[in-house]
């Protein structure tokens, strides 16, 4: 293992997206368009959130930027590189976890890693009995590494598949739903083990259908329906787009609710004790007054922080499946 | 999950170059892959337990004395000089697997190569490690030869053992009448098992084609099989007797001319360059699908 050169670590320079893609576009042979002139950008250092309703195209994109499938128009780039062109170079410094782990059930944990090891060209033989210990202690399966893998739980499958992802130091980790078929306590292991990559420098480009694991875990995100990329941005200002909702609370709630309408305030809902609605843009105070000058007594005010998910149902218009 | 035991150190992430030699590494984890499968095992058993029940059946045939091939049908070829010398017993094996047992074996391994992996998912996983398209397919056709290999050693050397235990061993006769002393059978029956495991590759090469074709192990086995079988029958067709020189299978029972002195090279070339053909062919068709190919397993 030489001294990297200077020029290999410059391609592409530290501050380019990490992934690039221009308007790439995916018909498959039926006419179906799965991906639609998607413009992606990934920045170096993300954790990297890709949410999408089933069948919004999140999983051919992957299968794209790891030049598994051929784009019918557009470009990939992976670590400055044209995919899937420059796949022998780039794709040793990718880790992947694509659509589920995948092993040989008649090997152990620890023979299907070497077997995947031995797949990489630029592995070294010499270590790759070490690289494979310290990936299966890194997901925590070093006692379950000599068991056959088709006596494994879906976790521990997911656990191996995700060891298999860091065979190597990697410079871009792309995992499609890593906590899959997780006990809580696996997922917060694997969600601290996403952070802990993150943080020595590995960018991370997850997708994922829980809305609370992106927020928790990722800085950036985009949101994909139907094949098209609705948005893309740092997660703070996702969530910032959706905008908050008023709530009042009084007992005087039906004569709030008139008031409320009347000064312009959409979608007024009426619970017990509770009025809520889409605030107009003016000043809330003024709301306030109004709801008081009527007589409405108000025992609370205020407009609800809005949460990652509902920025993607407003931006996707569908719902979501949130697994608690 | 500790942070402790961090990966080996390696300096930085980019620019791996990779050894010269490392690149035999994914041929030897497919040797040992294919090896260790129960299915490889099992039809590497069936083919070493046919010579026990060729040997078996001649012993008891033949045990009043009378000559076996003379009632009724001729059998395989070379089945009647068993009884007076056990390496004849080596050719009548091969003559009897060469057919179908072992063109099947190949099949199943061939077949199953690269739709095998689609099938369980694990080849995307190769791919982005990445193991590259091209290098993958030479190291299943590579493994899929060598099991060709043992497949028609193992026939050989299950021959031989079951041949010496029940016939006795000693000078033997060719096809031209010649005498030949032990040692040159034994090496004329080792070049025979070398020439038995040439003729299937372009079975090989046929069962690699079509195992890029689809995302089914079965299905991908089951069409290579079928596709064997239908060749030999339309080979015993007489109105097709045009197409016969262009059947994979057609010269392959040009092995028995390695028996005659002076060996007999005509048919013989024949069949190797028969098998060069189907592998360039069929090697270069199942290379151009599966480099482009989408993989959606």
């Amino acid at each position: 293992m030489g001294p990297v050169s200077a020029a290999e670590t410059e391609v592409g320079g530290v501050d380019d997206p990490v992934i690039h893609t221009r308007a790439l576009t995916k018909r498959y042979r039926g006419g179906q368009l799965a991906v639609d002139a998607l413009d992606l950008s990934v920045p170096a250092g993300s954790v990297f959130g890709f949410l999408g309703p089933n069948g919004s195209g999140k999983t051919t994109t992957i299968r794209m930027l790891m030049g598994l499938i051929e784009p019918t128009s557009g470009a990939a780039r992976l670590l400055g590189h044209p995919m899937p062109r420059a796949a022998r170079t780039v794709l040793p410094q990718v880790g992947a976890l694509i659509e589920g782990p995948a092993l040989y059930g008649f090997l152990s944990g620890r023979d299907n890693l070497l077997r995947y090891d031995a797949a990489d060209p630029t592995a070294d033989p010499r270590t790759r009995r070490a690289r494979v210990a310290a990936a299966l202690q890194r997901v925590g399966l070093t006692a379950a590494a000599g068991k056959k893998a088709r006596a494994y739980s879906l976790g521990m499958k997911q656990r191996l598949g995700l060891a298999s992802a860091l065979l190597q130091p990697r410079r871009l980790l792309v995992l499609d739903e890593p906590t899959n078929g997780l006990d809580p306590q696996g997922m917060r292991e694997i969600r601290a083990l996403i952070r802990e990559l993150a943080a020595d420098g590995t960018t991370v480009f997850l997708s994922s259908h829980l809305l609370d694991e992106i927020e928790q875990v990722c800085s950036h995100a985009a949101v994909m329906a139907q094949g098209r990329l609705v948005v893309q941005g740092p997660v703070a200002e996702l969530a910032a787009r959706a905008r908050g909702r008023l709530v009042v609370t009084t007992p005087d709630t039906s004569e709030a609710a008139r008031v409320l309408k009347e000064q312009g305030v959409a979608d007024v809902v009426v619970t017990e004790e509770q009025v809520s609605g889409e605030p107009p843009e003016r000043e809330p105070a003024e709301l306030n007054a109004a709801l008081v000058a009527s007589g409405v007594r108000v025992r609370g005010f205020g407009v609800e922080r809005a949460s990652l998910e509902d920025a993607f149902v407003a931006l996707t218009g569908e719902g979501f499946d949130v697994a608690g | 999950m500790s942070r402790a035991d961090a990966l080996p150190a390696e300096g930085s992430h980019a620019g791996r170059t990779p050894g010269p030699l490392w690149s035999l590494g994914l041929f030897r984890s497919e040797l040992v892959i294919t090896l260790r499968r129960w299915r490889t095992l099992a039809l590497l058993g069936v083919l070493a337990v046919v010579p026990v029940l060729v040997g078996i059946a001649v012993k008891i045939e033949t045990r009043g004395g009378s000559s076996v091939g003379h009632r009724g049908g001729d059998g395989p070829a070379f089945i009647s000089q068993v009884t007076n010398n056990g390496l004849f017993l080596v050719f009548a094996a091969l003559a009897a697997t060469l057919p179908f047992f072992l063109p099947m074996a190949v099949g199943v391994i061939a077949g199953d190569s690269i739709a095998g992996e689609a099938n369980a998912g694990t080849l995307r996983y190769l791919l982005v490690a990445p193991a590259g398209r091209t290098r993958l397919l030479l190291a299943k056709y590579t493994t899929t030869l060598v099991f060709c290999l043992l497949a028609a050693l193992v026939v050989a050397v299950s021959a031989l053992a079951v041949g010496a235990l029940l016939f006795p061993l000693g000078d033997l006769t060719t096809i031209s009448g010649t005498r030949i002393s032990l040692a040159d059978g034994l090496g004329r029956a080792l070049l025979i098992a070398l020439v038995v495991a040439a003729s299937l590759v372009g079975v090989a090469a046929l069962g690699l084609f079509v195992s890029t074709l689809t995302g089914s192990g079965i299905a991908a086995m089951a069409t290579t099989v079928g596709l064997l079988i239908t060749v030999q029958i339309l080979d015993q067709i007489p109105q097709l007797d045009a197409l016969g020189p262009y059947f994979f299978s057609h010269y392959w029972l040009s092995f028995a001319d390695l028996m005659r002195d002076p060996v007999q090279w005509d048919d013989l070339q024949r069949n190797l360059g028969l098998q060069a053909l189907y592998a360039a062919v069929f090697g270069s068709a199942a290379w151009a699908r599966f480099a482009g190919k989408d993989i959606t397993a």
